[in-house]
């Protein structure tokens, strides 16, 4: 196991780099340019495009990342468990049962928070959230 | 490591990339005749016999389409991404044994060739790696496109992605415990035998539930029908790549179908035993050629899947989507996890209280 | 030799990538600077045989925490001007005073003889084990204690990407939230 190991990955990455930078560049030779004000606005089926792009995205987004940064590092652990499985024994067993136990608590938090839930009309989203607030502050 | 070993490097790679760039040219063309199967009608027909070339002719119309470049993008990543798109998809392939190794004699040495791009010993965390590494393409390219449909589309792409991957890594964990490696060829070596002489030793059978997870979450990632939200067209029109044209936009294009590829190969892999199959008693070049087959035969019939149910399934919804990630797949593949886990350690270590 | 030459060409990239993270204007380009650092990183670690800890360089940081990252710039909005008064008082004096600090500790450490530059390997060095089974052990038996603590991290970091999430001052209710 050494750097020799990974040198095919490096010729491919560069080749692959190669390919692609190429192919387009080929296509910009072949293929025409005749750019119209039409053909060079924001494609809106048909429609004059007005405002710009919204750049703001509902918070749950935020929260499936950091859910997600979570049980990535849970499936990290779990990977490095599962090699050493037979000969940790139970004892790995049990450490990785406590681990997994309180990441399974985890997801039931979030659950049960309405973190999970995406298809919930907007007025009962504000009261949830401020369900959450009066309980912060009770 | 001479001259001759970077030379079969060399050779591995352009065999790795002619052989993805082949599989997509076949690939659309199968999927193009099958979904026209399924929906009584045709399918490409003209170019070629039964239509083969049809992808090959829509791939050099492309190369002489014009690529637009629209006014309000960000140029320097609007052209990053359709390279960045490629690249994890043509990596990922590379930890992949599609067949046992052979021996050549390569200036006066004897060396033994693996039928694999290279085995690194975490290459399952490469291949989990490589894969969330492509969602960046899709975020970027529709965020540089500076237009509604792509920014919508790259961020329900990233959401989905992450949201199956989670689900993905934790159905694998159980593969790696069955194996006791991260190696590729190692988890494929632990699937060879039978249970009985008849039963393969394949982890499909002991862990069908992760396969069932894996599938799906393998389906998500690769952003195919039911899951293809991405670019749902009634929606957000192409999603991310609608401001891409000509072969930028065969770049996504093809990325998406060779990730269809590796994914399949992936699974059968993992859960169908790899290149493993009955030699019967075969040797000499039939025998390093059947796994080869079986490998490919394997990898088809887990993309014959992914079409029959892209033929069959109705797009989901966003919150669908979302639901059946976190609140089933992800609980389920924790529960599975933790009840093979004692399964297994019961039978190799005896009860707990021995 | 392969590994120097992999020195310094990552971490040329490593440096430029994190300059692009201070000085580009746009937040993405900064997100994408960083991205670059973090990839040279999973390199060096390649070169040291710590594979485990490369590859997991890529999925958590690269993968997960980036996406992550940018997420919150778009939940924020690239293109709004942003609000350039600074909340934490008395910032710059404690910047220069911080940067001090670094300067003086390493005039320190060059000063007194504990730093060397290292131009070549002198014998073989230690055999490096880091694939994931030595993670595995280690882990698991020297380190167990912390590595249960982590759970305890992650519920902590959940609940705070809650509150985050959720929690709004009391004065600001009936004002409207982003849009869906």
């Amino acid at each position: 196991m050494n750097l020799a190991d990974y040198l095919p990955i490096a010729i491919m990455l560069l080749l692959v780099i190669v390919f692609a930078g190429a192919s387009i560049g080929l296509g910009n030779l072949l293929g025409p340019r005749r750019p119209t004000p039409e053909k060079l606005a924001p494609y809106e089926c048909g429609i004059v495009p007005e405002l710009e792009p919204s750049q703001r995205f509902p918070v749950k987004f935020y929260l499936v990342a950091m859910l997600f940064v979570i049980f990535d590092i849970e499936i990290i652990f779990l990977f490095a468990w599962a090699v050493r499985f037979r000969e940790l024994g139970w004892f790995g067993l049990a450490a990785v049962g406590i681990f997994t136990a309180l990441v399974i608590e985890t997801l039931g938090y979030v659950w049960k928070r309405g973190a999970l839930d995406w298809n919930i009309p907007r007025r009962a989203r504000y009261r949830l959230s401020h369900d959450v607030a009066d309980e912060e502050a009770a | 490591m001479d001259g001759w070993d970077v030379a079969i490097v060399i050779v591995k790679v352009l065999v790795v990339f002619a052989l993805l760039l082949a599989a997509t040219i076949l690939l659309v063309w199968i999927e193009r005749k099958v979904v026209a199967d399924m929906q009584n009608r045709i399918g490409p027909e003209r170019a070629g016999p039964w239509g083969i070339l049809q992808t090959l002719a829509d791939g050099l119309k492309l190369l002489f389409k014009e690529q637009i470049r629209p006014n309000k993008v960000e140029v320097g990543m609007y052209l990053l991404a359709p390279v960045l798109t490629l690249l994890p998809a043509f990596l990922i392939f590379m930890v992949i044994p599609i067949g046992v190794p052979f021996t050549v004699t390569l200036g006066g040495v004897e060396r033994v060739v693996s039928m694999q791009g290279t085995d690194l010993n975490v290459g399952l965390l490469y291949i989990l790696a490589m894969s969330s590494l492509a969602v960046y393409a899709v975020v970027l390219a529709g965020w540089s496109s500076g237009s509604k449909y792509p920014l919508l589309g790259g961020v329900r792409a990233t959401a989905q992605a992450i949201s199956y991957e989670a689900a993905m890594g934790l159905a694998l964990v159980p593969v790696v415990f069955y194996a006791g490696s991260l190696s590729i060829s190692e988890i494929v070596a632990a699937q060879s035998g039978t249970w009985g002489g008849i039963v393969p030793r394949w982890n499909i059978v002991p862990l069908f539930l992760s396969f069932v997870i894996f599938f799906i979450a393998i389906i998500a990632e690769t952003n195919r029908a039911p899951f293809d939200l991405v670019e749902a067209e009634q929606e957000i029109v192409g999603g991310f790549h609608t401001e891409y044209s000509g072969f930028r936009f065969a770049c996504f294009f093809l990325a998406e179908y060779i990730n269809m590829f590796n994914m399949s190969a992936i699974a059968a892999t993992l859960f169908l035993g790899g290149w493993n199959g009955p030699t019967f008693g075969l040797t000499g070049f039939v025998s390093w050629l059947l796994p080869i087959i079986y490998f490919f035969i394997k990898t088809f019939v887990l993309i014959f899947i992914f079409m029959w149910v892209r033929a069959t399934l109705p797009r989901f919804r966003y919150d669908q989507l979302m639901t059946l990630g976190w609140k089933r797949l992800i609980p389920a593949a924790l529960l599975w996890l933790v009840l093979s886990a004692v399964v297994v350690g019961w039978r190799q270590f005896g009860a707990p209280w021995t | 030799m392969t590994e120097l030459v992999l020195f310094f060409i990552f971490g040329a990239l490593a440096l430029v990538g994190g300059l692009t993270v201070v000085a580009a204007r746009n937040p993405v380009h900064s997100a994408m600077g960083l991205m670059l650092t973090l990839f040279s990183l999973a390199v060096f670690y390649v070169v040291q045989a710590a594979h485990f800890v490369a590859a997991v360089q890529v999925i958590v940081y690269a993968g997960a925490v980036m996406t992550l990252f940018l997420f919150v710039i778009m939940l924020i909005g690239v293109d709004k001007a942003e609000n350039l008064s600074e909340t934490i008082r008395l910032q710059r004096p404690l910047v220069v005073l911080v940067g001090l600090t670094v300067v003086v500790v390493g005039v320190f450490v060059a000063v007194g003889g504990r730093f060397a530059w290292i131009t070549g390997v002198v014998g073989a060095g230690p055999e490096v084990n880091g694939t994931a089974e030595a993670i595995g052990d280690d882990l698991f038996t020297t380190w167990l204690l912390p590595f249960e603590a982590t759970s305890l991290l992650l519920i902590i970091a959940s609940a705070g990407a809650l509150a985050l999430a959720f929690f709004r001052p009391r004065r600001r209710e009936g004002k409207e939230e982003g849009a869906p």
